[in-house]
């Protein structure tokens, strides 16, 4: 692999004539909608007849419900029905399974397990009148112990949450363990330096700009159900539903229209979208619901929620030998992790990161608290957002008591890239990396020497400046289905690609799009693949009963699976084409070549067909070659060989008001390698999004709780999200390493800034605080806990 | 309560109740869906349209508050099938994703062109501070007013760069 130098090359972002028949930069089909506000978003929806629904929700964190009156509520004019947790016992639908095998209430019916937790529901003419309703019921409830800090769940006078399992006595969840405990700890042994940490990574919530929510439509002469829902995953929320509502899989249609953000905010199945089920199975008409701003920050899938103990030995030149963990795991009330079943931790196992070493060994409790339940979302590709924190904190850690440069000591110890395929002391194996070209990129965008030569000067005169720098490796793409799955469902993905008779294309895909531009890139997949062009090619996705099935949108999947199928079934499509083309060039097909768009002779570029001349002929009257059907369509399901592996390296510089210890993030320098780039533009976006997220999560956000488990982050005043202001003007560049086994070298970017960049700003903030003799602070490094470091009293925030 | 006001040039008048929010009106009377609701606390900014030419967040302003005054919306930008430049700049530059908070960035955006046809990127960041993105990091979506302002002082000659470099390995 020679370095093609590119380096320094700036590219023009205003190129609206440039229209590329196949990867490029393009602009986006979908945006002609979303400018003149004719998206379709689920709350925009409006059925004749249509109710709304309303959810009444436990103020406590932990109670047991002794009764619910619903007189008054059903006395209001306006509303049709109200439903409590015992009305669908009778049912058998007052409990659902969670994506991680446990079972979540989905109205409560003993107890109430976390603030905010589904008791009851109303279902009225208007929204206004099924809020009022909910003010009419009339629960009595018997306050219990919460079960708050996670580091005591586990002791023995620990109150019992999940008393609704068989047996159950304590709040134990799960235990995990990966690597080799007993050659870590020999190699951790004889190491010259060993440097410990505790890191929290704290709760956080992926606050998608549109909440959750959901239109049921069932019609009760054919028994079919409709749900327009805000679903990353409609496949697989149908096929829940069918298992969880025992309706035939056949006459549900589950359609996710243009969704306001997704970020695995929206992966899970919510009380809500059965509500509104059972709600429109009741009363025959169309119901809407639609949560609200509180609802989603105190309900829905949260993120992270890790305490963890790092601990990495190395050389006293800097070559690190191994690194170990021991993580406490908050899950919540409920289990409702999204991740692959033989994952319970996610991804977390690739907390080894970018470096050769020889030994790691990772050991995980996860318990029951009374908290809202969820645990992977928030762009988090599957807990890596948490492993590469751990081992990029932890390498900084190492730094400074090794009194290495940051960069150098990642430099020193990069998997080099003739090793790749990789496989890491924990079992992964990384497709393919060449990390020395991307760390170097990043440094040079950033002048880092110059940098490190201002901080020097500003040291001297008592300024706060610090540089962080990150370095990450993704696992993204899940999955082989071989050990791959959510709910017994194999993580492969279907695509379907029909050419009609005039060489316009329609390609069917199981992922969805929530923002991501699935509309543009996968044309250009299919156009790169066939020389249609991506403006003749129609997307259709997000609607059961019109795509093939697959697993959905998250985990940086889209690219990875669906990518991989678009590409290939496109190639089926033109290897059918290359059989009619042979009929109607009179030639055999191994005298065939094809050039973006047609085939011709070889040794003739004369004789040629293009690929809307062969639609028309697999079309048209005339006689095929034999053996050959009809039409111009293909199908395929992909199931990925491997996950793909991204990396990329991450440069922030930071400045700290030492009076008030407001951090500003000045710059931040984002390289990343994809692999193969198909839309550089869409790409940009997807990192700026992410940096994005870094930055909320490292200086602003966290969902916090009091001693009684009222979540003190409940609206946006309270969880702050960054605004324009916090935010600097990214500086983006890329490498390109493809994938082996992807058929067009692509590996998935969505969520690589949101897990590389909290660990570029946390270690520049750090950094900054040197001269006070600081190695670690935990996020959110808001003022007030800056400070707290710089008086030498960091605290962890929970 | 009966309440009639300007929507987009239009004259419209509805029986309503007295505690409708202006964003609701808009979106479950008139079905001008372009104007979304995303936080109900004015932190957002997803509702943001106009009252007589200014920028407000219609969560947390009555429906009857906006008797006889005049609102515009996202539908209300694009002018005889033209579209507005601000809406051109934000396809251009890749200014949204999701879509959801653009209509209220580009109803900010363009009462910010109305008064300063050459805002600072500071003065684009400033304008916006009120309203959130997920999705773009904001980077673009100031490109993109940029774009706007350049298009309708007509001085968009040269293309414009950004901060992107790459080598290919």
């Amino acid at each position: 692999m020679t370095a093609v130098s590119e380096n320094g090359h700036r590219t023009a972002f205003v190129d609206n004539d440039k229209k590329p028949c196949g990867h490029g930069r393009m602009l986006r089909k979908e945006d002609p909608r979303f400018v003149r506000g004719k998206g379709r978003y689920v709350d925009d929806l409006d059925l004749p007849g249509m109710l709304h629904l309303a959810i009444l929700r436990s103020p406590f964190a932990h109670a047991r419900v002794l009764s619910v009156d619903t007189t008054l509520a059903e006395a209001h004019p306006k509303v049709r029905l109200v439903v409590t947790g015992a009305m669908l016992a009778e049912k058998g639908l007052a409990w659902m399974p969670t994506l991680s095998n446990d079972v979540q209430a989905v109205l409560a019916t003993d107890k109430v397990r976390f603030q905010g937790q589904e008791v009851a529901f109303v279902v009225a003419e208007d929204r206004y009148a099924a809020r009022d309703a909910l003010e009419l019921i009339d629960v009595e409830y018997e306050p219990l112990d919460p079960v708050i800090d996670v580091r005591t769940a586990l002791s023995p006078d620990a109150p019992v949450i999940r008393d609704d399992l068989e047996g159950k006595a304590d709040n134990h969840c799960f235990d995990w363990e990966t690597g080799d405990e007993a050659e870590t700890e020999a190699v951790f042994a004889r190491a010259d330096v060993v440097v410990t940490e505790d890191i929290v990574y704290p709760r956080v919530h992926p606050a998608p700009m549109e909440t959750c929510g959901a239109v049921a439509d069932f019609d009760q002469v054919d028994g079919r159900l409709t749900l327009w829902s805000t679903t990353q995953a409609p496949h697989a929320h149908r096929t829940l539903y069918a298992i969880v509502a025992g309706l035939p899989e056949h006459k549900i249609r589950v359609i996710s229209p243009d969704i306001g953000g997704g970020f695995g905010n929206k992966v899970p199945i919510y009380p809500g979208y059965v509500c509104a089920i059972v709600g429109s199975l009741l009363t025959g008409k169309p119901v809407k619901w639609m949560e609200d701003r509180a609802e989603n920050l105190i309900s829905t899938g949260f993120a992270r929620d890790y305490v963890m103990r790092g601990e990495i030995a190395a050389t006293r030149d800097g070559r690190i030998l191994a690194v170990r963990t021991q993580v406490l795991a908050d899950h919540g009330a409920f289990n409702g992790t999204a991740a692959p079943v033989k994952y319970p931790a996610g991804f977390f196992g690739v907390f080894t990161g970018s470096y050769d070493i020889e030994a790691a060994h990772c050991k995980m409790t996860a318990v029951y608290t009374n908290k809202a339940p969820g645990g992977v979302a928030y762009a988090c590709s599957f807990r890596i957002t948490e492993a590469v924190y751990l081992i990029e904190r932890i390498v900084d850690c190492l730094a400074y008591e090794l009194a290495m440069d940051p960069v150098e000591l990642r430099m020193k110890n990069f998997i080099r890239p003739e090793q790749f395929p990789f496989r890491t002391k924990t079992g992964w194996v990384y497709d393919s990396g060449n990390y020395a070209p991307t760390m170097e990129l990043a440094k040079e965008l950033a002048g880092y020497d110059a940098l490190r030569a201002e901080q020097a000067e500003k040291r001297a005169r008592g300024e706060l400046m610090g540089i962080g720098v990150s370095f990450f490796t993704e696992a993204v793409g899940a999955g082989p289905r071989k050990d791959m799955d959510i709910l017994g469902l194999g993580m492969a993905d279907g695509c379907e690609l029909r050419v009609h008779p005039t060489g316009k294309a329609v390609v069917r895909l199981s992922v969805q799009s929530q923002g991501q531009g699935h509309e543009t890139t996968f044309a250009q997949i299919v156009a790169e693949e066939l020389g249609i062009p991506p403006q003749d090619i129609d997307v259709v996705h997000g609607d059961t009963d019109q795509t093939p099935f697959g697993l959905g949108t998250y985990g940086s999947r889209s690219t990875p699976v669906s990518g991989a199928a678009a590409a290939l079934v496109a190639r089926k499509v033109r290897d059918k084409a290359r059989l009619i083309a042979s009929g109607m060039l009179e030639v055999s097909v191994a005298d065939l070549e094809w050039e973006k768009g047609s085939f011709h002779v070889a040794g003739d570029p004369e004789a040629s067909v293009t690929i809307q001349a062969i639609a028309m002929r697999a079309h048209g009257a005339g006689d095929l070659p034999e053996g050959v059907e009809g039409g111009l369509e293909a199908q395929i399901c992909y199931n990925p060989e491997n996950l793909t592996y991204p990396h990329g390296a991450y440069i922030c510089v930071v400045d700290i008001d030492p009076g008030t210890a407001k951090v500003t993030v000045r710059r931040f320098v984002a390289v990343d390698d994809c692999g193969t780039r198909i839309n550089p533009m869409i790409i940009e976006g997807q990192v700026h999004g992410g940096l994005t997220d870094g930055v909320g999560m490292a200086l602003m956000e966290m969902i916090s709780f009091d001693e009684d488990g009222n979540c003190l982050s409940g609206s946006l005043m309270d969880y702050l999200i960054p605004t324009s202001l916090e935010v600097p003007d990214w500086e983006t560049g890329f490498t390109v390493t493809p994938s082996p086994h992807h058929p067009i070298g692509a590996k998935g970017v969505g969520e690589s800034a949101t897990v590389g960049s909290p660990p570029a700003i946390v270690n520049a903030v750090v950094d900054a605080l040197k001269p006070y003799g600081i190695r670690h602070a935990d996020m959110p490094l808001t003022p007030s806990r800056v400070w707290e470091a710089m008086q030498g009293r960091p605290t962890p925030p929970i | 309560m009966q309440v009639s006001m300007t929507v987009n040039g239009e004259e419209v008048t509805r029986e309503i109740e007295g505690r409708l929010l202006l964003v609701h009106f808009l979106r479950d009377h008139l079905r001008l869906t372009g104007t979304h609701w995303g936080c109900d606390t004015s932190n957002c900014g997803t509702c943001v349209v106009w009252l007589d030419g200014e920028p407000v967040k219609s969560c947390t302003v009555l429906a009857a508050m906006a008797g006889g005054h005049e609102v515009r919306t996202v539908e209300g930008l694009e002018q005889n099938g033209e579209l507005d430049p601000v809406q051109r700049g934000f396809v251009e530059c890749h200014g949204l994703q999701c879509g959801f908070c653009t209509p209220g960035m580009m109803m900010t955006a363009r009462a910010l062109l109305d008064r300063n046809p050459d805002p600072s990127d500071t003065e684009i960041r400033e304008a916006i501070s009120g309203q959130i993105c997920r999705c773009t990091g904001y980077a673009t979506i100031v490109r993109s007013v940029r774009w706007a302002a350049a298009e309708e002082a007509g001085t968009r000659t040269s293309l414009e760069t950004q901060a992107t470099s790459g080598s290919a390995s």
